[in-house]
């Protein structure tokens, strides 16, 4: 009877090992369909024109994505530009002087931004820029981007910046130099890499949004660089082209998938890469 | 064998040591107090150079409390005339007509909610599985890369999501999976009828693979934080390594299972592209998991640049309303159960 029961409780964690197992086996399998997939339907729409054209009318072959390339750059340019400054200081601020209820409360905000459904941002962006200015555009787009930015970037400077041992920010004062002063050169220039980490993990999220986009943004058929007007970008491409009826349009959106997963895992990786270095380094 | 299984824990409080650092607050810089004659004038410049940085920082800090608040305030704005004119009755509307200009959101927020179950059902056992054998059975090395590849998951753009389930996942729940549901199951209402394909199973299933990295992390770093001590207590009485994690691990880190699990939820409920792409996006309320529905996210994703009327953009502003609202608490009540484990 003993060993009955000794046999039913190692067998049951025998179970669960191998459930557990199971699951992980699951998830890694399930990463590697999507990414097999998509580099194995990317490559072969892929060429040189995808690149170089801007799309084609239906029916006609070639064009590629030339244009949705460039706006998702002009999109994430105007995005940092509002995002980054924003992010970092107040990352900074609460690493440096964030003790206290304020800043207990604006970490708590900055995971409610975090955390807010990234179409909303689109709708926020809408009634703030679009109607007042008329029309979908360029700039619309860049600030709902910007406010899915700067989280991540808060977040992020504010632990990298906490690492920063604290032994060299009294060296640093007891030589006398004033304490904004060892912020700005020394706290901030030893979490250098951290602090750009932070920036390209913002920048991999942004990347790979749509839904901010779509009624902001819009998305443009055409070469269109100038930020007032609407602009396309390469996830509001994949989009149109995903949902289209057309083979062509489906080859292109998955070659439009393979280019941004890749830009999107090249800068999470590398982010990652320099996280883990760095914390070794301190 | 004992060794073998103390030895991860010296790295592990390890790691808690060096985290464990951050909360040595640092020696408040000693400013130039009042209760001095008269401080000189370069004494003065630098107080008010030390002031006016803080101040700048706070001003940029001022403007996500900022942000937050311009929001809610626009999106309240934007829904008030939809606010107005159906009141409660809009989430309890099940009509969802743009020629009638009646607007009910009933079928979306069943849409939002079903999918969002399905994701739930599939993903935590599948996650709380892998953070469990991460942090209890794996060695370091794998520990390392598994999670890495599970937060890989997190990096793929959800419009790429969308496409892999059109043109992948459906051909072969189509092929493979509908079937065998239909033929098991088929006496259930749940997979009652033919499979179109886009259906709030298909959302539900993509929605489970994008929520499985936040559900996993959570919990991963929740298992890591119960101290090892409660699980060699259940060793050393004799229990296994299943029993350790049943009655030391899980029993400690229950509220921030629950936290990461609501984390996932939020996550689940304000996804839109993928979701837009495989729910089949028809505003009904069926019981059964084959047919198309619609969510609060995506019915904005796909009417609002073509609506016209004011109340039309109005009542779609109001499903982002109830979104923002559902997810403000669903965040706000995460927030509130992981941290009060891990601190």
């Amino acid at each position: 009877m003993k060993n009955f029961h000794y046999h039913r409780r190692k067998w049951t964690n025998r179970i669960f090992v191998f459930l557990c197992g199971g699951a992980c086996l699951v998830s890694v399998l399930v990463l590697g369909l999507l990414l097999g997939y998509v580099v194995y339907k990317g490559i072969s729409a892929i060429d040189w024109a995808f690149f170089t054209q801007p799309p084609t009318p239906v029916g006609e072959p070639g064009g590629g994505m030339a244009n949705a390339i460039i706006g998702t750059l002009i999109l994430i340019s105007i995005a940092s530009v509002i995002g980054i400054p924003i992010g970092i200081a107040t990352g900074l601020y609460l690493a440096e002087y964030g003790r206290g209820r304020f800043a207990d409360s604006i970490r708590y905000l900055t995971d409610v931004l975090n955390g807010l459904p990234s179409i909303v941002m689109g709708l926020f962006a809408y009634a703030l820029i679009v109607i007042p200015m008329g029309g979908f555009s360029g700039w619309s787009g860049g600030v709902a981007l910007s406010l899915l930015m700067i989280p991540v970037i808060v977040r992020t400077t504010e632990e990298v910046v906490k690492l920063v041992p604290n032994s060299i920010r009294e060296g640093a004062l007891a030589l006398g130099i004033p304490h904004w002063k060892v912020i700005l050169r020394i706290v901030v220039s030893t979490a250098k890499g951290g602090i750009v980490t932070a920036v390209m993990l913002a920048v991999a999220r942004i990347m790979g949004e749509t839904a901010p986009l779509l009624f902001t943004a819009f998305g443009n058929q055409f070469w269109q660089t100038n930020p007032s007007e609407p602009m396309a970008a390469m996830t509001l491409q994949i989009f149109t082209y995903a949902i289209s009826p057309y083979d062509d349009w489906h080859a292109k959106a998955w070659a439009g998938a393979l280019v941004l997963v890749m830009m999107s895992l090249l800068f999470n990786i590398t982010a990652r890469f320099f996280t883990m270095r760095g914390l070794k380094k301190m | 064998m004992r060794v073998a299984l103390i030895h991860p824990l010296i790295k592990r409080t390890g790691e808690g040591d060096r985290n464990r650092l951050d909360s040595i607050t640092l020696t408040q810089i000693p400013q130039e107090k009042s209760e001095r004659a008269v401080p000189s004038l370069k004494q003065k410049s630098r107080f008010n150079a030390e002031r006016l940085f803080k101040g700048i920082l706070l001003l940029f800090s001022l403007l996500i409390l900022l942000i937050v608040l311009a929001i809610f305030f626009e999106l309240i704005r934007s829904s008030s005339l939809s606010l107005k004119t159906f009141g409660f009755s809009f989430v309890t509307g099940r009509v969802w007509d743009p020629v009638k200009e009646i607007y009910g959101a009933l079928p979306f927020i069943y849409g939002t909610v079903v999918s969002s179950l399905i994701a739930m059902a599939i993903s935590i056992p599948v996650s709380l599985g892998v953070a469990l054998f991460l942090t209890e059975w794996a060695p370091l090395w794998m520990r390392t890369i598994v999670s890495f590849l599970v937060e890989l998951l997190a990096a793929i753009p959800s419009v790429i999501y969308g496409l892999w389930g059109i043109f992948v996942m459906i051909p072969f729940l189509r092929t493979n999976v509908a079937p065998f549901l239909q033929e098991t199951f088929g006496f259930l209402p749940l997979f009652d009828g033919p499979f179109y394909g886009v259906s709030l199973l298909s959302a539900g299933l993509i929605l489970s693979i994008m929520v499985l990295p936040t559900i996993t992390a959570v919990s991963r770093e929740v298992f890591l934080a119960v101290p090892q001590e409660l699980r060699e207590a259940v060793l050393a009485l004799g229990g296994t390594r299943w029993e350790s994690i049943r009655l030391a691990v899980l029993k400690m880190s229950r509220s921030g299972i629950i936290g990461a699990v609501v984390l996932g939820l939020g996550r689940a409920l304000g996804e839109t592209m993928a979701v837009t792409m495989v729910i089949g996006n028809r505003p009904e309320i069926v019981a059964s998991l084959f047919s198309p529905g619609y969510s609060l996210a995506s019915v904005i994703a796909n009417e609002f640049s073509e609506a016209t009327t004011p109340l039309y953009l109005s009542a779609l502003a109001e499903c982002g309303l109830i979104l923002l609202a559902v997810t403000f608490v669903v965040n706000g009540l995460a927030r509130l159960l992981v941290r009060k484990k891990s601190a």
